[in-house]
């Protein structure tokens, strides 16, 4: 005799008491507080900003406590909750020249003005375990000094007054939005350097380091690397002037690429471009990279078929939202799809003599 | 019990208009794939966020609303995107499909046939028929502009050529008023002749490929064939092992460790009110 299974609500409602119950972990143990992550994985939280499309640190860390850390999980939780918000305007747009820089870097020139500023980055720490950080985990107090001054030019306007650079002249036209309206192609910059800013980190590396192997290389140098907050503005109507409305922290990376010419451009250097939400250097610089690989229509360069140079390709899989969801979709019930296959499959057995078992049990 | 933080049926007025614009261009251009702004949902991609945003477009607080996943109302995400409307939008719901105004699905059409007045939201993963085929949204919607489907019929010449039959099982196009060649979303091939001259509005909705497509009631939908090899609607060769019926489509389940298995109706609805009115299957004690 057979009976029908049933209870999938229940299955749901013990599953997700389950997974409270193991997200909270050893209750023996303090809870996180929302404060600690904010604080002490601030990396995460700025990857979860920037991916989410949210300037936001107490969601980023709220999403990432109920994500179990599965960052990719609480980037979706800031999505969902971000597309419910309601739209109040834009923002001027960013002046990065204006930067309160804590890391400004550049690879091009030994000494600029502005200076080249480490800030807090792992880039010279050695990879040895901390086992200081297990016992107490407190910090050294950071020497200090006076602060850098607020104006700090970008690398790029020098090389801009030799000629030596391609222009990037000032673009009134408000960019698309992503996420009001289907993505369509061919897309233009504004609209594909959006897609980047939101798009994976893993994804947005391996396709930036794809270029650096030879699929569409574009000799990119780090022409300037730069972390630290600008002032958001906002045109107010009622005033008819923009007035500050808070400060977000970004990282801003700008590739000074080799380009011998073509067709239609002369010998000159070309950019490069990434601006990301928060200290995420790593998706930054990986930003600009691809952003200078699909720049090859517009650039007259050749199409090598390289992936990096495909913006279809890059623009329809890099957001992780939509990439995790359909990949894990297939573990919902297949069953009917299934069936009929297994009964295609057991036909073409029979007609190719293979089936010598006769038809199926009973 | 609604949840009045949110508006009636989770999305936004706006978005809901959005949403309709392109339901009614889908419905006045039957089988054309409408990009639309699709939204990021509190579920995942793949999990039916273009049907949801297509029944939170259309429920009205006057509906009936059922779900179904494999032609089942109990399967886990059946229920999961049931309750979602009953505490968004407070809709009555529903298991029997004759009495469901609005029936949200992934991968069947019920057995029992739809009335007018009646609106059927399918699931889609993959809008494009021609997308295993080429995979450049660019190049298909071209070819769908100058109606250039000789891919797909060279494709499946060559299933007959090398298997002796078309080698699709679910999933199988369909070409809709002799104009656009269509994805029926997973439904297995059974289930496509209930597509056409249907008296029920059928809207698709895929969420993470932002397309929206329609067939209004009564629309001609034609399986691709051709006249040596006619397309046949195939099912199971066996009667349900519950209520003996033999005209549905029947999933195959394993039942002990030495691979014994009975034949059930996938639409479970159906399944049941044959039970009720008294049909017993060989599988029932």
């Amino acid at each position: 005799m057979y009976v029908a299974v049933k209870g999938g609500e229940r299955a749901i409602e013990n599953a997700h008491a389950w997974l409270a119950e193991e997200r909270r972990g050893d209750p023996g143990i303090a809870a996180l507080t929302l404060e600690q992550i904010r604080e002490q994985l601030s990396l995460a939280v700025n990857r979860v900003m920037a991916e989410g499309s949210l300037y936001d640190p107490d969601l980023a860390a709220l999403a990432i406590k109920q994500a179990r850390g599965d960052l990719i999980e609480a980037i979706f939780l800031i999505r969902a909750y971000r597309t419910t918000l309601p739209r109040f305007g834009g923002s001027v747009p960013v002046d990065t020249a204006r930067m309160n820089c804590m890391r400004r870097i550049s690879a091009t020139f030994k000494d600029l003005p502005g200076g080249q500023v480490l800030g807090p980055t792992f880039d010279y720490t050695h990879r040895l375990l901390d086992f200081k950080l297990a016992a107490d985990g407190q910090a050294p107090k950071a020497p200090t000094r006076e602060a850098a001054p607020s104006h700090v030019p970008h690398v790029t306007e020098f090389l801009n007054r030799e000629g030596l650079i391609e222009e990037a002249p000032a673009d009134d036209t408000p960019p698309p939005d992503l996420t009001r309206a289907p993505l369509e192609l061919p897309a233009s910059r504004a609209l594909r350097l959006q897609a980047l800013a939101r798009a994976d980190e893993g994804f947005t590396l391996g396709m930036a380091y794809s270029t650096q192997r030879g699929y569409a290389r574009n000799h990119a140098f780090v022409g300037e690397l730069r972390i630290g907050t600008v002032p958001v503005e906002m045109d107010i109507p009622e005033l008819g002037f923009s007035i500050e409305i808070g400060e977000i922290e970004v990282t801003e990376c700008e590739t000074v690429n080799q380009f011998k010419g073509s067709k239609t451009e002369p010998p000159q250097f070309t950019r490069g471009y990434g601006l990301v939400f928060g200290q995420t250097e790593r998706k930054a610089i990986s930003m600009a990279l691809v952003d200078r690989a699909l720049r090859w229509e517009e650039l007259g360069e050749d199409n090598q078929g390289a992936p990096a140079q495909d913006a279809e390709f890059v623009l329809y899989h890099g957001d992780n939202i939509q990439a995790t969801g359909f990949l894990e979709h297939i573990k919902l019930p297949h069953y009917v799809d299934f069936q009929s296959e297994l009964e295609l499959v057991r036909k073409l057995r029979r007609e190719a003599g293979a089936d010598t078992a006769g038809d199926v049990a009973e | 019990m609604t949840d009045h933080a949110y508006n009636f049926a989770y999305l936004d007025e706006q978005t809901k208009r959005m949403i309709r614009r392109a339901i009614l261009k889908g419905l006045a251009i039957p089988g054309y794939q409408v990009p639309f702004a699709s939204r990021e949902m509190p579920m995942p991609y793949g999990w039916g966020t273009g049907g949801v945003q297509v029944s939170a477009a259309i429920l009205t607080p006057e509906d009936r609303f059922k779900v179904i996943d494999q032609g089942a109302d109990d399967t886990t995400n059946a229920v999961s995107i049931r309750s979602f409307f009953e505490r968004t939008a407070g809709v009555a719901t529903t298991t029997r499909t004759k009495e469901a105004t609005v029936i949200q699905t992934r991968h069947r059409i019920p057995e029992d046939p739809l009335s007018e007045g009646q609106i059927l939201v399918y699931q889609v993963p993959i809008p494009e028929p021609l997308r295993f085929l080429e995979p450049r949204e660019t190049e298909t919607r071209k070819m769908h502009a100058l109606q250039e489907y000789g891919l797909m019929h060279v494709k499946l010449y060559e299933d007959i050529a090398r298997h002796g039959h078309i080698a699709t099982a679910y999933a199988y196009p369909v070409k809709v008023e002799g104009r656009y060649v269509m994805d029926p979303s997973p439904i297995p091939k059974f289930d496509n002749p209930k597509m056409s001259g249907c008296p029920a509005i059928q809207l698709f909705g895929a969420g993470r490929e932002q397309r929206i497509y329609a067939l209004p009631p009564y629309t001609r939908v034609v399986s691709l064939d051709f006249e040596d090899h006619p397309f046949e609607a195939s099912k199971a060769d066996h009667a349900c092992g519950l209520c003996d019926a033999t005209d549905s489509y029947l999933d195959e389940v394993i039942v002990d460790d030495t691979g014994t298995r009975v034949f059930v109706c996938s639409d479970t609805d159906y399944c049941e009110g044959r039970q009720a009115q008294g049909f017993r299957g060989k599988d029932t004690a």
